[in-house]
């Protein structure tokens, strides 16, 4: 289908882009989510030092020139760590928030538009799932195939689906009824076109904003359960064991905590005025009406 | 019959409701000749809605067909499987809207659309864009080319409506079922509409399913009318003999509360006393008797025949039965 993509001087994807950087709010977002992305790709490459190399000499020292983030109880880098810590980051929230979208769309399509049956089921499927904590969820599936971020994922994903399939089934709902749709239908689209072709598109523009929302939300969850040691196991640097480090450490030195607060609070931010942006660019009637 | 491109015999389509079985339409017969206009006339509820849905089979899913026969093109549609009644539709079969604002996919550009409805064909992408920018030209739309890379928000109503057209007629379909396609139109762009309509139809030589409430647009543009009245097709014929010798009643109150047709100044403009009957509980004898002038005993009590008056009119009144047999 993309040969029939827009041909005008640049293609839908590139519009979205082009609107976007020109919002304030959009850029901003769009300039730390590309710097964390950024990071988290390259962290090999441009980490000042080993993030798991010990140097017990230096061990909890404040920013200094060759420490801009001071070091923790090892002597580890601390920039390092969590310049690491961004890839386990990205590591989760790319595939929770890809698998849960891609499970929710399917199942909010197929609720949206099968039968009532069907849908009270898969509703009731979402309900269920909606009513367990994520973190006890979390620790009833520890407790039994233990800690990895395998599981974190695997876990974060699972509560996540009902949020975009809530999203979709609402969506479909609202659009299988509507005249348009009934226009496709009476020109001889079938149901996997209909939903496809035409119900896909309207509802990706409110997903997409809901998955850049989403992220930060995924990436505190993930830190929060590697604070609580159910993550990622060390010496791999997480922003959440990072965090953890630094609680243990509050009394010797205040800036580890800190070094594993701001990035979290960056990206958070970054990828909340991404999402805001997103929202007014990807309807194609409020596109460049600001 | 052979003649007939659509012949709907005897149908009766039900809704199951709440209240009770509505009778929707009861035991209708209408026929569209073949490359002829019809034109379709009748208050709102009187079954209009239903009778195309019915036609495209695209019911609600509390409706059921009590009787009946719709024939297409010698085969009956309700024997098709869904599979085959899919690829009538847009290809054989198609279909205009009374609301051009809705009736379009708001997030893709009109190409996409247009080309995305080609997906039977099996032509490049490049044909299927040269076969959109063809059609586009063919209903009036300026600069077809840089139009297929717009959004429908960036289109007029009359634009939009037209792009419906031209989507509909993309595959030369033998029926076009265009349901109150300028009710939504200023009277200008009406005309406009009408006049592209009466073009393309002429060129495809297609027939015509017109729904509209406009009396005027029905005598200007049609070959014939059916008239609808709560639920039953009173009378079918040419429109000048509808026109002007009409043999039902309701068709006469109709035709004399058009205010086109009042030449008077009047303060109070016509209407017809009475209202339409329950169709949960639809009376025994003839739809239009209570409200009918000409009313008499037989009326509430037997329902009338649908009766040839003379070559292609036909109507559903008792007084006509009587007076065709003298």
């Amino acid at each position: 289908m993309a040969d029939t993509e827009n041909t005008k001087t640049r293609g839908e994807f590139a519009e979205i882009i082009y609107h976007l950087v020109r919002d304030p709010l959009g850029c901003t977002g769009f300039v730390i989510v590309t710097a964390f992305v950024f990071i988290a790709l390259f962290a090999d490459f441009i980490v000042p030092y080993d993030p798991i190399g010990l140097n017990i000499k230096d061990r909890l020292q404040g920013p200094s020139a060759a420490h801009l983030m001071g070091t923790d109880q090892l002597g580890r880098d601390t920039l390092s760590r969590v310049m690491m810590g961004s890839r386990v980051a990205l590591q989760v929230a790319l595939p929770t928030i890809g698998g849960a979208m891609f499970i929710g769309i399917l199942l909010g399509m197929i609720a949206g538009f099968g039968s009532r049956t069907v849908d009270n089921a898969i509703v009731l499927f979402f309900d269920t799932i909606r009513s367990f904590p994520t973190v006890m969820f979390a620790l009833a599936v520890v407790a039994l195939v233990g800690p990895s971020l395998t599981t974190v994922i695997f876990v974060i994903m699972m509560t996540s689906i009902p949020t975009y399939g809530r999203v979709v089934r609402t969506q479909t709902l609202s659009l299988r009824n509507s005249e348009f749709i009934l226009a496709e239908r009476s020109l001889g689209a079938s149901v996997a076109r209909i939903l496809g072709v035409h119900i896909l598109p309207n509802v990706m523009g409110p997903l997409a904003v809901l998955a850049a929302m989403d992220i930060p939300t995924v990436i505190g969850l993930e830190a929060g359960l590697s604070f609580l040691g159910m993550g990622v196991k060390p010496p791999t640097p997480s922003w959440g064991s990072i965090l953890n480090d630094g609680y243990s450490l509050i009394r010797n030195t205040p800036w580890i905590i800190v070094a594993g607060g701001i990035p979290l609070i960056l990206t958070t931010l970054g990828f909340t005025f991404l999402g805001e942006a997103l929202r007014d660019v990807v309807d194609p009637k409020l596109r460049g009406t600001k | 019959m052979g003649t007939d491109i659509l012949t709907i015999r005897d149908m009766s389509i039900h809704y199951d409701t709440p209240r009770g079985t509505l009778k929707a339409l009861r035991h209708v017969n209408v026929n569209v000749p073949k490359g002829k206009i019809i034109g379709v006339v009748g208050e709102s509820g009187c079954g209009k809605s239903t009778l195309i849905s019915s036609i495209i089979r695209l019911l609600a899913p509390n409706a059921d067909m009590a009787s009946g026969s719709i024939t297409f093109d010698g085969k009956e549609l309700y024997d098709l499987s869904e599979d085959e009644m899919r690829g009538l539709r847009g290809t054989d079969i198609s279909m205009v809207f009374q609301d051009p604002m809705q009736t379009h996919n708001p997030v893709l550009t009109i190409g996409r659309q247009m080309t995305d409805i080609q997906y039977r064909d099996d032509k490049t992408a490049e044909q299927k864009k040269a076969r959109a920018v063809e059609m586009l030209t063919q209903v009036g739309i300026p600069d077809p080319e840089a139009r297929l890379e717009q959004y429908p928000h960036e289109f007029s109503g009359g634009m939009r409506q037209r792009i419906a057209i031209a989507m509909a007629l993309m595959a030369r379909p033998k029926l076009l079922i265009a349901d109150e396609p300028t009710t939504a139109l200023d009277a200008t762009l009406e005309v406009q509409i009408i006049k592209r309509l009466e073009e393309l139809q002429a060129d495809i030589g297609c027939s015509i399913l017109f729904i509209s409430h406009h009396l005027g647009v029905i005598a200007e543009l049609c070959d014939e009318v059916v008239v609808m009245y709560a639920g039953e097709v009173v009378e079918q014929g040419s429109v000048r003999e509808v026109f002007h010798s009409p043999q039902h009643p309701y068709t006469k109150a109709l035709l004399e509360c058009d205010p086109g047709h009042i030449k008077k100044k009047t303060r109070n403009l016509p209407t017809i006393p009475g209202e339409i009957p329950n169709l949960v509980d639809v009376p025994p004898g003839c739809a239009f008797a209570a409200r009918c002038p000409r009313v008499f005993d037989e009326c509430h009590t037997k329902r009338p025949a649908w009766t040839q008056i003379k070559d292609g009119q036909h109507a559903l009144c008792h007084l006509a039965a009587k007076e065709s047999v003298q």
